[in-house]
């Protein structure tokens, strides 16, 4: 559960996020979508802690996350860059998040899928920007959380380890957890997003299913709706 | 002619005969008839040896007039009782030997001392041990003596009403060895005496100077020990004294040092180790000194130049580890640093002759600031003092230019 | 906190600049010792060192390992880690990894030397607590300066002037304004002034024990005080810890803030 309210936040004179409100109660997927500079990653790290809001109010699971960082071990996160310690292997990696969260993880069953396993005894400086992908998934995927944040997942991902995507995000769906997702790939957005949030000018512009969005757009086609969605502004 | 002779030597083994037969010894102790050394010397003839058995004797101002050898046995013990002098001699060839005297009486008229001797004669002071006293030994118009192996204990608090431990006074010929003086003013003083040999002393803790010369000449003193006092050896006024093998050691405090040197001339240093003085040497106005072989080692300054010196020579001398080595208030010199060892050199031998192919520059700039404005003394081993000593030894501006040490060892003597 | 500074550390012992820096100590004291050949001029030769050249290598090393580790600390904020913990233990994990190599560095050589057997054990071991302080004061400014600028060339420049400033530009200051005051006492003046730079303070400190008998040689009575006594020791590591704590504080308050 993810209950936002008047969220505020500027970085000096840009005002980023100008009164933000969302409530995420019910399970699924959520697509966090905008034009660029409209607040996504900053609405992202707002709800991770990484950026301190200005003003308003933002819990997680019924807990304010002002002054708390215990409530991080509620998500999992994959960044939008995948940039790690360069002098770390992989398997050092995982197992040290795993240390930091003191969780078990299903690390194992994750690595065989994304067949990462003769990468484990590399360093992480000399992984592809694929492979350093997959190995941010694996870092996210292999806990057990009720809210899962990906930032761009699809991005460097070759064609079977997107459909392997595709399918864990559908397993922990069906597992009843909130995810939140940006993702510049309509495609991918229409086939597994459940609600649109759309953001604009720093606050929620449009939230609700593709449906809705199609009806009040009056589009048929998921892309062309959301670009409808943004000439509809400039007009 | 051959019976004058021949009557001489029969005068003479008479007399030592007589001398010899009639030398008597006297005994003293408490249960004795004879209880009081004033009884003693009273009762003796010249030449006689008065024992003095151990226990406690309540006397002061005991005159010894008559040649006498007065010993102690286990360190009896002369107790002034604090009234004033406690042994006057006033008699050549007088002896004394193993007394332990204390309670010397304090006076600010007149300079009380455990023993005074008085324009006499051959005189021998030995294995006296000093407490609680105002003077130890007090040498007065008196000439070839000796003061063998004594000990000094003071309990001096403040200058002006403690005494010296041992003082000569226009004498001359005296030795002075291996006595151990601590806790009075001066540790020896010396003041218009000449030819003293001074050996193997140690002299500690005291208030003013470990040694003192005033308007003395031709002295020597050899391998003493002077450490923590107010300041370790003062020679002032005097001339042609060697001061050979010495120790100055933690000479610490404001205005301590070593050894100083006013207005001396024609003097011989050499061989000495000055260790973690504030200042080791501080000169003033002194000339024609050969400075050899000595160590200065951790001293705040090793030599401290104020006033005008000439003619001084420094030679094959080791510079250690010393805060500054060389300070001068001027910026003339007239004085020839040679063969010397700069633990602070950082030349080169490409020749490979032992010594710097580079001259060494002993006075920084920063020892000429810290003369100035004593208070940036707190910014010594700064990054922006050793640059500005660079560029002052690049190019001097301020400290004497002509003072370096154009050939500086490059290993330790 | 203690898992972030395991990793930190862990990470750091296995980057070739621990190496080039250890190796540099080795080195240094190898080449002191053995060119020398004499264990007080290299321990005097050492501090003139140490003060200047630690804190640079601290602060140098701090910014940079601040702005090459930011995907690491961006990875560990989304993690259930406090905020604070991340940033002090990285420090930590520089900062001891830093005094470490300084520590073992300088160590090695001089124990071969027969360090042990000799009086300037306590002087040696005197520089290596004041180089860990500089490492840990410097590194702790290092990493403020980072905190404030998310700029890596401002960050870098900001540094190297921290490091100008306190090492040789305040000294001049410092210098000048004692010759311009010097008909007015100046002992609490100077000891006041010495308090504001830790590397004065490292020196002084150093001072105390290598030169105190020119110390010893001022009159003021503050001056007494402060060299004669036990006073100036406690006081300046007093405050030399001081100096550590209050850029940690800063680092402490200013993550807890801070936008990622």
């Amino acid at each position: 559960m993810i209950k936002i309210e008047q969220l505020y936040k500027r970085f000096g004179k840009n005002k980023v996020l100008k009164g933000v409100d969302l409530d995420i109660t019910s399970k699924g997927i959520f697509a966090i979508l905008g034009p660029n500079g409209s607040g996504k990653t900053t609405l992202i790290k707002a709800i991770l802690g990484m950026v301190i809001p200005d003003k308003g109010k933002l819990l997680v699971e019924d807990v304010s996350i002002k002054r708390n960082w215990k409530y991080r071990d509620q998500i999992d996160y994959l960044p939008q860059i995948a940039n790690f310690p360069a002098n770390l292997t992989v398997k050092e990696l995982i197992s040290m998040i795993k240390d930091l969260r003191n969780r078990p993880g299903e690390d194992k069953k994750l690595i065989s899928l994304f067949k990462l396993e003769p990468f484990l005894s590399k360093k992480l400086s000399h992984l592809s920007g694929g492979t350093k992908q997959k190995v941010n998934l694996v870092l996210t995927l292999m806990f057990d959380s009720p809210i899962i944040i990906l930032d761009e997942p699809t991005s460097g991902l070759d064609p079977i380890a997107l459909i392997h995507l595709k399918e864990l995000i559908a397993v922990e769906k069906a597992k009843g957890k909130i995810i939140l997702i940006t993702s510049h790939i309509m495609s991918f957005v229409e086939e597994v997003a459940d609600e649109i949030v759309f953001l604009l000018e720093g606050k929620v512009y449009f939230k609700g299913n593709i449906d809705a969005l199609k009806t009040q757009t009056k589009e048929s086609n998921f892309e062309r709706a959301i670009a409808n969605l943004l000439t509809y502004e400039d007009a | 002619m051959k019976g004058t002779v021949l009557y001489k030597w029969i005068v003479i083994i008479t007399i030592f005969l007589t001398q010899f037969a009639f030398a008597e010894t006297i005994t003293v102790c408490i249960s004795c008839n004879i209880s009081s050394l004033k009884d003693a010397i009273a009762l003796a003839q010249a030449g006689d040896t008065i024992l003095v058995k151990k226990g406690t004797y309540k006397e002061y101002n005991i005159v010894v007039d008559k040649p006498l050898i007065i010993k102690g046995e286990n360190y009896p013990v002369i107790d002034g009782e604090d009234q004033g002098e406690i042994i006057r001699i006033v008699s050549d060839n007088v002896t004394i030997d193993g007394l332990f005297i204390i309670n010397v009486g304090t006076s600010y008229t007149s300079d009380h001392a455990a023993i005074r001797v008085v324009r006499s004669e051959n005189f021998l002071i030995q294995n006296v041990v000093l407490e609680k006293l105002f003077f130890g030994i007090y040498i007065e118009k008196s000439n070839n003596g000796k003061i063998y192996h004594n000990k000094v204990i003071g309990d001096a608090q403040d200058e002006y009403n403690s005494g010296n431990g041992i003082q000569l006074w226009y004498s001359k010929n005296v030795v002075v060895e291996r006595n151990i003086i601590q806790k009075v003013r001066d540790g020896i003083y010396l003041e218009f005496s000449d030819n003293i040999t001074i050996n193997e002393n140690t002299s500690i803790n005291n208030l003013r100077y470990g040694l003192h010369f005033m308007f003395s000449n031709d002295d020597l003193y050899t391998n003493n020990i002077f450490e923590n006092n107010g300041a370790g050896v003062a020679v002032m006024f005097s001339k042609r004294i060697k001061m050979v093998n010495n120790t100055f050691r933690k000479n610490w405090g404001t205005a301590a040092f070593g050894l100083l040197l006013k207005e001396i001339n024609d003097a011989e240093i050499r061989g000495n180790v000055f260790e973690e003085n504030t200042v080791a040497i501080k000169v003033e106005g002194s000339n024609r000194i050969v400075y050899s072989n000595n160590n200065f080692i951790r001293n705040g300054y090793a030599i401290k130049v104020l006033g005008a010196c000439y003619a001084n020579t420094f030679e094959k001398n080791n510079f250690l580890y010393n805060s500054f080595d060389i300070s001068y208030n001027s910026k003339i010199n007239d004085n020839v640093f040679q063969h010397n060892y700069w633990s602070s050199y950082t030349g080169y031998d490409l020749d490979k002759d032992g010594l710097g192919d580079v001259p060494y520059r002993p006075v920084k700039l920063f020892s000429y600031i810290v003369n100035r404005t004593p208070e940036t003394i707190i910014l010594m081993r700064s990054l922006f003092i050793d640059i500005i000593d660079f560029s002052e030894k690049v190019s001097p501006v301020f400290t004497p230019d002509n003072l370096q040490d154009m050939t500086p060892k490059m290993k330790r003597y | 906190m203690l898992k972030i500074l395991k990793y930190s550390f862990f990470d750091l012992i296995r980057s070739r600049w621990s190496y080039v820096y250890l190796l540099f100590y080795l080195l240094l004291g190898c080449v002191l010792l053995f060119l020398n050949n004499d264990l007080s001029k290299a321990v005097i030769t050492l501090m003139n060192i140490i003060i200047t050249l630690v804190p640079l290598i601290g602060t140098i090393f701090g910014v940079m390992y601040y702005y090459n580790s930011k995907e690491f600390t961006e990875l560990l904020l989304a993690q259930p880690v406090k905020r604070s913990s991340i940033f002090i233990g990285q420090y930590l994990g520089v900062a001891l990894s830093l005094s470490m190599s300084l520590i073992i560095g300088l160590g090695i050589p001089f124990a071969l030397y027969g360090l042990f057997q000799s009086n300037e054990i306590w002087d040696f071991l005197l520089l290596l607590v004041t180089g860990a302080f500089l490492t840990l004061i410097f590194t702790a400014l290092a990493f403020n300066i980072a905190l404030y600028n998310e700029n890596k060339i401002k960050g870098f420049s900001y540094a190297i002037l921290l490091w100008l400033f306190m090492a040789v530009i305040y000294d001049g200051l410092f210098l000048m304004s004692l010759i311009l005051l010097e008909s007015y006492p100046l002992d609490t003046l100077s000891i006041g002034t010495t308090m504001f730079n830790p590397i004065d303070l490292s020196r002084i400190l150093i001072l105390l024990k290598l030169d105190i008998s020119a110390l010893l040689g001022y009159t003021g009575a503050v001056f007494q005080k402060f060299f004669g006594t036990g006073f100036g020791l406690v006081l300046s590591i007093s405050v030399l810890s001081l100096w550590v704590i209050l850029p940690v504080l800063n680092i402490y308050r200013k993550s807890r803030k801070k936008d990622f």
